[in-house]
């Protein structure tokens, strides 16, 4: 029997059709940087995706539109992952070569996070995971690649337990109350655990974790767990599909919104309006910014973008929750170009390594920030070799029927306990890994 | 004309008896091995490997396992993603826990666990058959996406249970490169296949078989259905157990039970179905189809839009890919319900009488 013949011929002739389509669209142009979108406009995230995306390549042109820059134009592709980590590996691989090579990734998935952490360091192109990813990446010291800017999950969920600290009157308030943590059932969900375990442990409050499996639309049996037992709060960790089914369980077991609280994924646009008016009081925390429609850079992109009709997505999605997202996860990577720009060549296209430096070396001073229309949307971003966060600042935002409104002051999560957290969570990596810390030499580079 | 046997005559029984007892078919082979081992790294980019190539050797590899157990046992099974999970998290066990542990090593561990967790799942196939199998092993399927996302020892207690591997190496050997990762994946596949090969054409490739066929007539001529299920339980898990601990080690690096769910134990169950029950070849076939033609149309659909000035969007193309890959596996299946691998032993034949057909 010809075991291999057909099964490789026929990845030959799939390999030369492939390869040909590749190299067509191919053609590096001068004078370009190469942002990558790993998309997901299908699959169990896609309403929440979606906007992202759109909000990410609108920014894009409107970088265009101002210029470039320094004089060098954007340029994007996507790429459908569907939320699936195979599928977006294969992107990866697909695009970073492209266009004369990517400059950074943002997966927007943290299954995806996760695999590609393993990948950058040996293609030497840098990762932003905003808000997302892995929490233990903010130590630069250890992930040389990553960037999870403005954010990660600890932050989300030690700024929530916080808001409702305030709310109670203070955390010995907490002691003994009984908080309910919904989260997904994977990587993406179990990422906040940790932090909320060490609140449980320093204030005395008791913990129910439910798992949801992805992607989270069976919840008839842990809303009926939340019925029975009772729990002062709800914590939840969804994305996608899974937030506005809590949040329909909730409204049918009767559990009020005002005591449910999202992280920074489960509190859009997309997530409540179908449910409208019921899921009235829900908050969610938010780091830096919210909806957004009164922002100058909204305005911008509706004026230098959408009214030449070269909008990405629907008019009436621009400046919500998820768009301002996609928005400030171009704009991060756009101003770390030009960092990177300031010490190796204005006007010249950046390698992912120097791009690395760039987000490395970030300093987005509130002038700068409000120069680029953020006013009021996010406040000073700054990194450096140790630490790669930037960022610790959140509010909260509450559903009042129809629209988020801001119902918190600005809340930082104690960097006392995040910080130890990230760096043991750090250290394990490196142990399994057998890597050691990166010296001050290395710093410099 | 060229492939025929006519003259080749066999004066052994050893020649009579080998794998390929047609000359051609055995250059041809050998041509093939040799052209995957140095032909291919000549001709392919890094996409190639790391996309397309490394996830097709893997899978082909699991193909056959499964083949092993639907295709000449006749025993389904849904567990197949299970065993791949048990395979990639024993092997990342033994990797981690164990210092110096030689990654091959490590890997045919996997097997080993993946292999007792396959003859466990195994012992209802004494009791129920077709469809009934099936939904038991089920079963499998979600204990271990159970066990792996809730028993944190075997995700060495990583807070978001993701498990990683990196710096692999055998006796000094790195393997870094997407070459290389392609190299080591291929000589896997090469042994696997050679030994799955020999196996089914053994007695007890043929216990399997004959149980397939009819298990009561097997019986009655003294073949024990005992041993010959879970045998074929045991070899189909242990190649798919190791297939797994190839996927998280080396194609993936990074990976959680997701990677493992129901649908990559349907994945397999189509591979075998399209490409051909019971045929080690149709397992390669299957393997093909599953794995390059999702991403040869969503590459190829944005191109052939272009082509006719038509700019479609990356939704568009994802929701076209479902519709034309889902058309195309009803289109083969009433084509030939046998398989792709029955497609390919036609056109064997009809090349034998060519260019003078009857």
């Amino acid at each position: 029997m010809k075991l291999r013949q057909l099964a490789l011929a026929a990845t030959v002739v799939a390999a030369g059709l492939s390869g040909a389509l590749v190299t067509s669209a191919a053609f590096a142009q001068a004078k370009e940087q190469f942002f990558p979108v790993l998309s997901g406009r299908t699959g169990p995230v896609a309403p929440n995706a979606t906007p992202w995306a759109n909000g990410h390549n609108d920014y894009m042109k409107l970088v265009n539109a101002r210029g470039g820059i320094n004089g060098v134009n954007t340029l994007v592709e996507e790429c459908e992952t569907a939320y699936a980590t195979d599928r977006g590996v294969e992107c990866y691989e697909r695009l970073k070569g492209k266009h004369g090579g990517a400059t950074v990734f943002q997966p927007l998935s943290t299954g995806i996070t996760f695999a590609l952490t393993e990948k950058i360091p040996g293609d030497k192109i840098p990762m932003i995971t905003s808000g997302y990813g892995r929490s233990d990446t903010a130590d630069g010291g250890i992930f040389k690649w990553n960037f999870p800017l403005v954010g990660h999950y600890w932050v989300a969920g030690d700024t929530v337990l916080q808001h409702i600290a305030k709310q109670e009157g203070g955390w010995d308030k907490l002691k003994g109350k009984k908080i309910a943590v919904v989260y997904h059932d994977s990587p993406f969900g179990k990422e906040l655990l940790p932090i909320v375990q060490e609140r449980a442990a320093m204030h005395g409050f008791t913990l129910q974790l439910l798992p949801v499996p992805a992607p989270g639309v069976e919840q008839k049996a842990i809303w009926l767990q939340i019925r029975q037992q009772k729990p002062d709060f709800v914590v939840m960790q969804t994305w996608g599909v899974m937030t506005p089914t809590a949040i329909k369980e909730a409204v049918a077991t009767g559990y009020p919104r005002e005591k449910m609280f999202g992280t920074w994924w489960s509190g859009a646009e997309p997530d409540l309006k179908d449910v409208g008016a019921a899921a009235k009081g829900y908050s969610a925390v938010m780091m830096q910014h919210g909806a957004e429609p009164q922002s100058a850079v909204v305005k911008e992109i509706l004026e230098k973008v959408h009214a030449k009709g070269q909008g990405t997505g629907p008019k009436d999605e621009v400046g919500t929750v998820l768009y301002m997202r996609g928005v400030m996860g171009a704009m991060l990577a756009v101003e770390g170009v030009r960092a990177a720009q300031e010490r190796f060549g204005k006007g010249k296209v950046m390698t992912g390594e120097q791009a690395r430096w760039g987000y490395e070396n970030l300093n987005l001073t509130q002038a700068k920030l409000d120069a680029l229309g953020f006013k009021g949307v996010m406040r000073p971003v700054s990194t450096s070799c140790a630490d790669h966060l930037g960022a610790n600042w959140a509010r909260v935002h509450t559903w009042d029927g129809s629209k988020f409104v801001w119902s918190s002051d600005w809340l930082q999560a104690d960097e006392q306990i995040i910080k130890p957290l990230v760096k043991a969570s750090a250290e394990k990596y490196a142990a399994e890994k057998k890597m050691t810390r990166r010296t001050a030499q290395d710093c410099q580079s | 004309m060229f492939y025929r046997e006519n003259g080749q005559f066999k004066t052994t029984y050893r020649a009579d008896q080998q794998i390929f007892p047609i000359t051609q078919d055995r250059w041809v082979i050998l041509a093939l091995i040799a052209f995957a081992f140095v032909g291919v790294p000549m001709l392919v980019d890094e996409y190639m490997y790391r996309a397309i190539l490394i996830p097709f050797l893997i899978l082909s590899l699991a193909a056959l396992g499964v083949n092993i157990l639907v295709g000449y046992c006749g025993q389904i099974s849904l567990g197949s993603g299970a065993f791949m999970a048990v395979g990639a998290y024993m092997a990342y066990n033994t990797y981690v826990r164990i210092d110096g542990m030689p990654l091959i090593l490590a890997l045919l561990s996997g097997g080993f666990f993946a292999t007792l967790v396959g003859i466990f799942f195994g012992i209802p196939s004494l009791r129920v058959k077709g469809l009934y199998l099936a939904v038991a092993t089920l079963a499998a399927q979600f204990f271990c996406d159970w066990a792996f996302s809730r028993i944190s020892w075997f995700t060495n207690n990583s807070s978001s249970g993701s498990v990683s591997v990196s710096n692999l190496q055998i006796a000094g050997w790195r393997i870094d490169t997407p070459l290389e990762k392609y190299l080591f994946c291929l000589a896997f596949l090469v042994v696997f296949g050679l030994l799955a090969k020999n196996l089914v054409r053994s007695a007890i490739g043929r216990e399997w078989m004959a149980i397939r066929d009819m298990d009561v007539a097997a019986a009655v001529i003294g073949i024990r259905p005992v041993y010959a299920k879970l045998s074929a339980f045991a070899v189909s898990s242990f190649i798919v157990g190791v297939a797994g601990g190839l996927w998280g080690f080396v194609h993936l690096g990074s990976w959680e039970p997701a990677a493992f769910s129901i649908d990559r134990s349907f994945q397999l169950l189509f591979m075998v179905i399209i490409g051909g029950m019971g045929s080690i070849m149709g397992s390669f076939f299957g393997a093909a189809f599953i794995v390059v033609l999702p991403i040869f149309l969503n590459q190829f659909l944005p191109w052939a839009g272009a082509l006719v000035g038509v700019e479609i969007s990356t939704a568009t193309i994802s929701h076209s890919e479902f519709m034309v890959f889902g058309a195309l596996i009803v289109w083969f299946l009433i084509a030939e319900p046998h398989g792709l691998a029955k497609l390919w032993s036609i056109a064997k034949q009809k090349l034998r009488l060519w260019p003078f057909p009857h």
